[in-house]
């Protein structure tokens, strides 16, 4: 991404680029949050919060699907179309798995751990951080979908695998960023 | 043709035959409303936000009859705005209204969508020489998030209860606390909802931006050899990408303590007798999360006009640009400065003076690479052959109110001298000098400058004379007294100042102001006129290239059609500001270097 990479001949993609710029714009929106995170929990009045264990769950499943998306954008450009689709479905389900386990994590904050949005401590920001984070999934979830679909309805051919690769970086992102913000609420609570 | 295959195939121009070009059919709405033309949203954004700037102005002229007037009445105000000016009189809701929403337009829609939006779209592949955007969907998508925005801040103004009225900074707990005005209501739901939807349009446009200027310049047009235009396009976008996340977040927070009940920014807070169940946020917060963006935001408004003022101000002297470097070097100083600036807005809020004086300090620095523009402004025009066109005049008038704008502005990053003038009229001239009306004649600039390209006529020159000398000195004598009015101690936002004994020695002062103030905005509509009389009776251009000018946009028909370039894509041999050289009044970037050429006053370019 350097100014020096993009002056020799082999330019990257103009999508793959924008999606680098997409995520550096989409890591400001979580360094905001965590921030604010920080800087509050200097305050006297920080209250905090016990993550529930299937969050946990949802960071294996996260991490499988991440696998998946990678060996699927393996076998498309080894030309294995039907692992290829299958791996995308796995991948897709996974993506919906994870946002589902996210929503029942929330609930068992809610109900079992008495975790509302009374306050401004760690709980609060839980759901606001780890829902925004999850609306990225899903985001993600719903651009795997028309992918899949234009696979499997799609009268064409498809040889181009730039999509593919730009979905794939996307995916290992929301994965990393995940990660980052589960060690980040393990330091700071 | 699905627009996936439409925007592979403008990705792939460099391989692909160009015949779709100019010959597939467009039908009304493909080719003016749902357009993926750079130039035609180009031109979406510049009307939109013209009308944008009509509303603001139009609500500044208000507020200024309140300020101007405070004693009298004016019944005709009722008769428009009834219950919001009963009796003739603007109440203070609505005068909170007007300037929440006259900031927040000017800010977001006038000076970022309509400023960038509309020269990022037209310039940028025009003058790297491509084709369109790298994703000309992406790119509608952007004008249309921006609709959607300016729809919803549109009915906030319509709702029985008003628009935002907490200012343009939405400071918690005033904006937090739907209890504290009628003002804090739904309409400052609209209003977050309008500024996410503007975020997410912002940040579309920003990394197309990015992403083109990095990737798609033609053969021949190195990162050394962009006009100052496209680079200083780069670099807000650059800004705008990077800043406008952290004000979504600080939004989403605000979003959720006004309607979910949470705390993030609400401690302790009794209104009306009532004790309120929030514990445990911080006001200041918000504050934190809001300058991060705000003060790059500022950056994001003045970088582009900075870049098309040194095109202009090279072009109209003949003369290539002074220190070509020196301008990289210092907007590339302006934009990570301006992402440790921050919390000079804050300096008042009990921030530590120990980090206020780093602040200071970091502040202050803001004034060398201002300062290096300056100066090669100024070496650029001195003993230029000067062409007085419009475009021209706007362009000097930006480097004139940079500099008297500018230098208030080391008044006020003292931290110790802002504590006096914090919040006071001061302030107010100082951010409306040299970013609200010095970008505003960038703007001017700009739309006298590419007119003729975008849509192949002139604008009348005589009506663009008298727009600015009008507008120059209106700027001046609404704002220049300002400063005194600041530092006597005045403050800014009061509806009524006539009761203070301090300040009722500007009550002339004040209505001398009004009437400026009305007058300069009656120019305006003037100007308006004038842009869209010219669009349809404006003289015709007849020369592709009306100013004589190296870049590649002029190269293009007159009127070009979606692709830009009819043939090939020209290639580019040399740097854009090759004016005056070896005795040609100018050299256009796709003329190869000969060997005869001399190599002076142009070292910093290295042939190809």
């Amino acid at each position: 991404m350097s100014m020096v990479s993009v002056e020799k001949n082999k330019k990257m993609h103009p999508h793959k680029f924008s999606m680098w710029v997409a995520i550096a714009g989409i890591i400001m929106m979580f360094a905001g949050l965590t921030s604010a995170m920080v800087v509050k929990s200097h305050q006297a009045s920080w209250t905090t919060v016990e993550i529930p264990r299937i969050f946990w769950v949802s960071t294996v499943i996260i991490l499988i699907s991440s696998i998946t998306m990678q060996w699927a954008l393996r076998s498309f450009k080894q030309r294995n179309m039907p692992l290829f689709r299958l791996l995308l479905g796995i991948t897709l389900l996974l993506g919906l798995i994870f946002v589902i386990l996210q929503w029942l994590g929330f609930n068992i904050l809610w109900n079992r751990y008495d975790v509302t949005f009374q306050g401004g401590g760690a709980g609060q920001f839980l759901y606001v951080i780890f829902g925004l984070h999850a609306l990225h999934v899903l985001g993600g979830v719903i651009a795997l979908l028309v992918l899949f679909l234009r696979i499997i309805f799609g009268k064409k051919r498809i040889y181009s695998a730039v999509p593919y690769e730009v979905m794939a970086t996307y995916w290992h992102f929301v994965d990393l960023l995940w990660i980052y913000i589960l060690v980040f609420f393990l330091i700071i609570i | 043709m699905n627009t996936v295959h439409a925007e592979t195939m403008s990705v792939a121009h460099d391989v692909h035959d160009h015949s779709r070009h100019g010959h597939h059919k467009e039908s009304f709405l493909t080719k003016y409303i749902f357009s993926q033309d750079h130039k035609t949203i180009g031109k979406q954004f510049l009307i939109t936000g013209m009308i944008w700037a009509i509303i603001g102005g139009l609500f500044s002229v208000l507020f200024r009859l309140q300020l101007g007037y405070p004693d009298e009445t004016f019944p005709i105000l009722e008769t428009f705005f009834g219950k919001w000016a009963k009796g003739g009189r603007i109440q203070p809701e609505f005068y909170y209204a007007l300037i929440t929403i006259h900031g927040t337009v000017l800010v977001f829609f006038v000076l970022t969508a309509g400023l960038s939006g509309t020269f990022a779209n037209i310039l940028i592949p025009l003058q790297i020489g491509a084709r369109d955007m790298a994703s000309p969907f992406l790119n509608m998508l952007s004008y249309w998030f921006f609709f959607l925005a300016s729809v919803v801040m549109l009915s906030s103004i319509f709702i029985s209860t008003g628009p935002a009225a907490t200012g343009w900074t939405m400071y918690p707990p005033l904006s937090a606390l739907p209890l504290a005005s009628e003002g804090s209501k739904l309409g400052a739901d609209l209003w977050l909802i309008s500024m996410a939807l503007f975020i997410v349009s912002s940040l579309l446009g920003g990394l197309n931006y990015i992403t083109t200027v990095l990737n798609m310049r033609t053969k021949g047009m190195s990162m050394t050899r962009l006009p100052l235009t496209v680079w200083a396009m780069f670099f807000t976008a650059v800004l705008g990408v990077l800043s406008f996340p952290v004000l979504l977040s600080g939004a989403i927070l605000l979003l959720f303590d006004r309607n979910l009940g949470t705390s993030f920014y609400l401690d302790q807070i009794y209104i009306n007798g009532v004790v309120l169940p929030n514990e445990g946020g911080s006001a200041i917060l918000y504050q934190h999360l809001f300058w991060f963006l705000g003060h790059p935001e500022v950056y994001i408004i003045l970088l582009p006009a900075m870049g098309m003022v040194s095109e202009i101000l090279s072009v109209n002297s003949r003369k290539p640009i002074f220190g070509y470097t020196a301008m990289l070097g210092s907007m590339f100083a302006i934009c990570v400065l301006a992402f440790l600036v921050w919390a000079h807005h804050m300096f008042v809020t009990g921030l530590n003076p120990f980090l206020g004086a780093i602040f200071v300090l970091l502040t202050l620095l803001i004034a060398i690479p201002s300062a290096v523009k300056v100066f090669n402004w100024l070496t650029t025009i001195w003993r230029g052959n000067i062409r007085f066109t419009p475009a021209m005049l706007f362009a000097i008038g930006f480097v004139s109110l940079f500099i008297s704008g500018g230098l208030t502005g080391i008044f006020l990053g003292n931290s110790t001298i802002d504590i006096h003038l914090h919040d006071t009229m001061f302030v107010v001239a100082h951010f409306h000098i040299v970013m609200g009306v010095a970008s505003m004649f960038g703007m001017f600039a700009g739309i006298y400058h590419w007119f003729p390209k975008m849509y192949g006529r002139y604008m009348n020159t005589t009506l663009a004379y008298i727009h600015f000398w009008v507008t120059l000195v209106g700027a001046y004598l609404i704002f220049w007294p300002m400063h005194y009015q600041g530092l006597a101690g005045m403050p800014r936002r009061y509806l009524d100042k006539s009761g203070w004994v301090s300040f009722s020695q500007f009550g002339e002062l004040d209505k001398m102001i009004t009437v400026v103030s009305i007058v300069v905005f009656a120019v305006q509509l003037m100007f308006v006129f004038n842009f869209f009389y010219s669009i349809f009776k404006g003289r015709k251009v007849t020369n592709p290239n009306p100013w004589g000018a190296n870049t590649l946009e002029w190269t293009t028909p007159i009127n070009p059609g979606h692709g830009n370039w009819p043939g090939e894509i020209p290639e580019v041999h040399r740097w854009p500001y090759d004016y005056g050289k070896d005795g040609r009044d100018f050299i256009p970037q796709t003329e190869p270097i000969s060997p005869k050429e001399s190599v002076t006053h142009k070292t910093e370019v290295k042939p190809a």
